[in-house]
């Protein structure tokens, strides 16, 4: 792969300020986030009746050039942090703090400059893509959409940034539904490199691949990593997939950081026991282990976050739910160095055998 | 650890890159929805008879000097006097001198009048049309975009404007204003009457393309909502709209000829298919091809733009969902 070719030529000047603000290695932190949504009925005289708590405070920070992945079942508010990270969608509550500035609750109008830092790749390769729009136009619109003079024109930079993510520079005057899945998510990268930004948000961007697809894409992403210094917050609903990438993971259930730690920690020394059930259910590659081994298999639904449960969110689903988990929501603490648990019985297991580690 | 790599990708997939590396050039949608429709018979049949009607309604003038007779022009020896004007000759005068006859008691000759019939009738359906087309547009597009307090108004406008009988209040407004330039009146009347349905398929459409990921993606490139609108909303707006407009055209056929059947269409020197029905009612027995003529012409006309309409929507949306 070459090398970074493209060069922009007005300056970043958030990078200057973020350097100089002394930020060190943290490059995003997040407190206290919440993001609520009001269920509203009525057409003209609208009343709320109800309150979806997506995102429920919180608590984290993501060091440059690291991947930080964020795994829970669907409706864990996952994908609302991911929108909140990259402002698409303003915070009800809390702070967001990229590259030592406060973007939390800045107006769309302040956030677009600083969007060449962030960027987005999409679940669905095909949706993220305007069908209509070719693969040059749509590769070149963050040029043309943050005023971004290339040196030898856009053309050549698309070109260049399609040669970068596997693609052939010819297909330049293609449109999105003459490619496959795995060719549309390329595309899709190439459109979140093309500014280089310091943070990309991944919103699953392996879960609508096939499953042979899918190592190459997380592959091209670590590749991209190293080359760019990019810092990757990766969403996955399942830990199988954010395990070959993370460097740190983030639990979430309900709204809410249950574990957090090294990636190390949480596939080695388990502490939550969601975090238990997830891990239970990566497949292993020897079947004879994969036989033998405890499963964990979690009965029902996550709860509605319209109406969430009492203490602690998981006890409805939780085997070792006692009456303090009704009466007393667990914080998150630090049970050792980074690794952090939201549980009122934490319990170390091992539930990947060595080989598979 | 090493992430297993699965099997290579193909390189070149789809049905146009059989010759990998070959052919570059891309196949855009609408080249694709035209090859789709030209394999359908039906549309291509309605496409041909609303191109000849076109040619037909702009070289209007060219006919009737091939045919030596004004639509508006008496012919007072082509009817008999005697029998209360009935026109001489078999078959309502049908001959080499008066192609389709004349109309009883004027004489007026039926071919240049259905001529420039089509022009009225295309005109003011095609105008009424643009109008709802703009005013849907521009209302759908608000209504499923910005949603919320905007919405609510919107849409409770087009649910009053759809539940309205649109005719009868038509025939009162152009009661009220005799003397107003009547093809711009019909084709404001007709238009603001009807955007209701266009708007409501773009405020449909809007929504679920607001949803789709490649919005987000723009806005998280930065993303003005005039770019977003303009370029990424609109290039998918435009085959539904097409589709909605091909399909109202013949509705808006309809409603001037009845209007003008009614006597609140266009004024009588100027020829339209409703105002010669409207006339040939007290003489269907006599002189039936008056009566038939304008009739097959109204016929033919809806029935092709609706086959090109349905072809259309065939074509641009091959599933059948949406409009």
């Amino acid at each position: 792969m070459g090398s970074a070719t493209t060069n922009t030529t007005s300056s970043s000047t958030a990078d200057t300020t973020g350097d100089a603000a002394g930020t060190g290695g943290v490059l995003l932190e997040v407190t206290g986030l919440r993001k609520h949504f009001p269920i509203k009925r009525g057409i003209i005289f609208q009343k709320q009746v109800g309150l979806v708590k997506a995102v429920d405070g919180l608590n984290f920070t993501v060091r440059r050039g690291e991947t930080f992945g964020l795994v829970g079942e669907s409706g864990c508010g996952k994908s609302t942090t991911g929108r909140l990270l990259t402002r698409l969608l303003r915070p009800t509550d809390g702070q967001i703090v990229l590259n030592g500035q406060d973007i939390s609750y800045l107006p769309q109008r302040q956030v677009r400059p600083i969007r060449r830092d962030m960027q987005m790749i999409f679940q669905d390769p095909f949706s993220s893509l305007n069908p209509r729009h070719t693969v040059g136009s749509i590769v070149g619109a963050p040029f043309r959409l943050q005023r971004v003079e290339t040196e030898g024109g856009i053309k050549r930079a698309v070109q260049e940034l399609l040669e970068l993510v596997g693609l052939n520079p010819e297909h330049y005057n293609r449109y999105p539904h003459e490619f496959s899945g795995g060719q549309a998510q390329r595309i899709g990268i190439a459109r979140a490199l093309a500014l280089r930004p310091k943070l990309m948000v991944c919103d699953e961007p392996v879960s609508a691949l096939d499953v042979s697809i899918r190592a190459q894409i997380i592959n091209l992403l670590q590749d991209l990593q190293e080359e760019f210094d990019l810092t990757y917050v990766f969403i996955a609903h399942d830990l199988s997939v954010v395990r070959h990438i993370s460097d740190r993971v983030a639990v979430m259930y309900l709204g809410h950081i249950v574990e957090l730690g090294e990636a190390r920690q949480i596939y080695q020394h388990p502490l939550h026991p969601y975090t238990h059930a997830l891990l239970s259910a990566i497949p292993i590659s020897d079947p004879d282990v994969d036989q033998a081994r405890e499963r964990i298999l979690l009965t029902g639904d996550v709860p509605s976050p319209l109406n969430p449960p009492s203490g602690c969110p998981f006890r409805t689903r939780c085997w070792k739910a006692q009456d303090i988990c009704r009466t007393e929501r667990p914080p998150l603490a630090e049970k050792a160095t980074g690794h952090q648990v939201a549980c009122h019985f934490p319990e170390d297991r091992a539930l990947i055998p060595a080989s598979d580690r | 650890m090493a992430v297993p790599v699965g099997v290579p990708e193909r390189q070149a997939p789809g049905p146009t890159t059989a010759a990998a590396g070959g052919r570059v050039e891309g196949r855009s949608l609408p080249q694709m929805a035209w090859r789709r429709l030209r394999r359908d018979r039906a549309a291509m049949a309605g496409l041909g008879v609303v191109s000849a009607l076109v040619l037909i309604a702009i070289f209007a003038p060219v006919l009737t000097w091939l045919n030596g007779y004004s639509p508006t022009q008496f012919n007072p020896g082509a009817i008999d006097p005697a029998l209360g004007g009935v026109p001489k000759g078999p078959l309502g005068g049908i001959g080499a001198e008066h192609w389709l006859g004349v109309e009883p008691k004027s004489g007026r000759d039926i071919f240049s009048r259905l001529v420039y019939g089509a022009r009225v009738s295309l005109l003011i359906s095609v105008g009424a049309t643009g109008v709802a087309v703009v005013l849907g547009t521009v209302f759908g597009i608000v209504a499923g975009y910005v949603g919320g307090w905007a919405d609510a108004v919107i849409g409770r406008t087009m649910d009053v404007l759809l539940s309205f009988p649109s005719l009868i209040f038509m025939i009162a407004l152009v009661a009220m204003l005799p003397n107003a330039n009547r093809p711009l009146l019909l084709i404001v009347v007709i238009g603001f009457f009807g955007w209701s349905y266009v708007g409501r398929i773009v405020r449909g459409q809007t929504i679920s393309l607001a949803q789709r990921e490649f919005v987000e993606a723009a806005r998280a490139l930065g993303a003005s909502t005039r770019y977003i609108v303009f370029r990424e909303l609109l290039p998918n707006l435009a085959g539904p709209i097409l589709v909605v407009a091909t399909l109202t055209i013949p509705t808006y056929i309809a409603v001037e000829a009845a209007l003008s059947f009614l006597g609140v269409g266009v004024k009588p020197p100027t020829p339209s298919w409703g105002q010669m029905l409207s006339d040939a009612v007290d003489w269907y027995q006599v002189i039936p091809s008056y009566f038939v003529l304008p009739g097959l012409c109204l016929f033919i006309t809806v029935l092709s733009f609706n086959l090109l309409g349905d072809g259309l929507r065939d074509a641009i949306e091959p599933r059948g969902d949406g409009s």
